[in-house]
């Protein structure tokens, strides 16, 4: 693989860039340099930022104040020998989440719509939603909600033509090419399939979220009464 | 005993901010945190607090507050009518507040936001390891919302209402509502924010994206602050932008200052309630020393950018805070 490009984003942030568009082997080295870092922190560096095929730190460049060079190139420098080890560096392996949804009905009330667009019965589109391994990306938009890789194409459905004013926490839902779960209630366009009784976004939990940028994660069809179990739960 | 303050009127968006929830955006927690840092930490230092503590960030028109027990309180950022028992008082210092004192604070006169510290800090359960409040979230700071009237805030316990001897001589000597100094941090200091030298900002990762006439604009051409602008961005009316050829990005890190151009061009400043992420190009970012000044500008006003160095912003930044060490060295000589 070639080296990361890094460039400023600012006086106070560095993108490291390992590549260009969704690459999952791409997407694994911006990881597992997160995970690098988190176990050899950079003193200074305040926040890592994972994306698609960067990893953004964010940093105090009065940290790395050294006279007559610039703290972004006294940063460049320490992260340069991090780098170095980052091909010997084994991350930890990643997490798989299982996340139980409920699909159809009152919980997935566009699940009729996406079947008919796709040509496939619902149950069709519901194994198929629930058989892959999905990639999360990033976490990013909102606290907690994953841009996951992974879906079967078959499945890929236009954004609803008049976006909905209320999409309830946990709603699983696909827009275009991609699928996801709101963390919280907020307006969207996406056709919803299902829903979780998961929580995927805790305020005051450490870590907040359920899910982790690296994490696999895969859909795990409920019925209505286990779901409404879950919720009592 | 830790102060305790009753909120009378609430003002218009009233909330409890500090320097920013750092350390969650990989799960895309937004940092959040006071808009203006320089008057927020200046108020901190002040009252002897350190600046990472919560101050209660006012936005255009003041609240009412009442104390019920004796505190230590600082007010700074924008200049607002600022009255205790009807009698005004002077920003940018410390000042002693009897219980039972009201501290009446109007329309914000110049700039936009107003900095209030108590000594001991606002004691709220700190999320995530801040006490900054985000609106939209609805979670951290007072209850995840701006202040309403009937809310009563607590002061942490470590206020040493004595920390000023000569003014704790002066309080305790008499029975006025308040004791204030006569000096302040100086005026140029306070408010190094000159409205007619431009904001400064660093040319982003697609800078060179744009066409040369939009490059020129940026970098010549008067905006305003868009009236849709608030906490998360400031929308820029003024020269529309254009990128010599239309690019597709994927979501991507922002930060605060991050001017972004969406494909309408009308760019965006991104501020304290900004995603984590976002998909737009990133034309250029905002430097460190020039966001307060930023923040502190309404909807409707110029502004003007200049394009610098990473270096030179850097350096712009480590002198700034070299300047904020001095100012905190002078409050202290002052005990």
């Amino acid at each position: 693989m070639p080296p990361p490009r890094l460039y400023p984003l600012g006086d106070r942030a560095l993108v490291v860039e390992f590549g260009q568009g969704i690459d999952a082997a791409v997407n694994a080295r911006v990881h597992a340099l997160a995970a690098l870092l988190d176990a050899e922190p950079l003193p200074g560096v305040v926040d890592l930022i994972p994306a698609y095929a960067t990893l953004t730190l964010v940093y105090a460049p009065s940290a790395f104040a050294d006279a007559g060079r610039a703290p972004y190139d006294t940063l460049c420098g320490h992260l340069r020998a991090r780098l170095a080890r980052l091909e010997a560096w084994t991350p930890p392996p990643a997490h798989t989440v299982e996340i139980p949804v409920c699909y159809g009905g009152e919980y997935g009330p566009d699940l009729d719509e996406v079947a008919r667009h796709a040509g496939l019965a619902a149950e069709e589109v519901v194994a198929r939603h629930a058989a892959p391994r999905y990639r999360v990306y990033l976490l990013g938009f909102a606290p907690g909600y994953p841009y996951l890789g992974g879906l079967d194409p078959r499945l890929a459905a236009p954004r609803r033509a008049t976006p909905r004013r209320r999409c309830p926490a946990g709603s699983v839902a696909i827009g275009g090419e991609q699928t996801g779960v709101y963390p919280l209630e907020t307006p969207g366009g996406w056709n919803l399939i299902g829903r979780t009784p998961r929580r995927l976004f805790l305020p005051g939990a450490e870590p907040p979220c359920l899910l982790a940028a690296g994490d696999e994660v895969r859909f795990v069809p409920i019925t209505p009464a286990q779901y409404a179990a879950w919720s009592a739960a | 005993m830790t102060a305790l303050i009753s909120v009378l009127k609430p003002g218009l968006s009233t909330t409890l901010q500090d320097l920013g929830r750092y350390g969650h955006q990989r799960f895309g927690v937004l940092v959040n945190g006071a808009m203006d840092t320089w008057s927020h930490r200046i108020a901190n230092r002040l009252v002897g607090n350190d600046e990472s503590a919560a101050t209660l960030e006012i936005t255009l028109v003041g609240p009412n507050l009442e104390f019920d027990a004796d505190a230590l309180i600082a007010l700074t950022g924008g200049e607002l009518d600022a009255r205790i028992d009807g009698r005004a008082i002077g920003g940018w210092r410390p000042l002693l507040v009897r219980a039972g004192a009201r501290l009446e604070l109007g329309r914000v006169t110049l700039g936009a936001r107003a900095y209030l510290a108590v000594a001991g800090g606002f004691a709220v359960t700190p999320l995530m390891g801040s006490r900054s409040t985000y609106l939209r979230g609805g979670f951290g700071g007072f209850q995840g919302r701006a202040l309403v009237a009937g809310d009563r805030l607590a002061a942490g316990p470590d206020a040493d209402l004595r920390r000023y001897a000569d003014l704790w001589t002066r309080f305790e000597a008499g029975d006025g509502a308040f004791v204030q100094p006569p000096w302040s941090v100086a005026r140029k200091l306070a408010w190094p924010f000159d409205a007619t030298v431009p904001i400064r900002a660093v040319p982003g990762p697609q800078w060179q994206r744009l066409d040369a006439e939009s490059r020129r604009r940026f970098a010549y051409d008067e905006f305003r602050v868009g009236t849709d602008s608030d906490r998360m961005g400031y929308r820029l009316d003024g020269p529309r932008l254009r990128l010599s050829t239309p690019l597709e990005m994927l979501s991507d890190a922002t930060d605060v200052g991050l001017v972004q151009l969406p494909p309408d061009g009308r760019a965006i400043v991104l501020m304290a309630d900004r995603q984590t992420t976002g998909g737009y190009p990133r034309i250029a970012v905002v430097s460190t020393v020039d966001l307060p000044r930023l923040a502190q500008l309404l909807p409707g006003q110029r502004l003007r950018f200049a394009p610098i160095t990473l270096a030179e912003s850097q350096a712009l930044l480590l002198a700034r805070e070299a300047e904020l060490r001095a100012i905190a060295r002078a409050i202290e000589a002052k005990r």
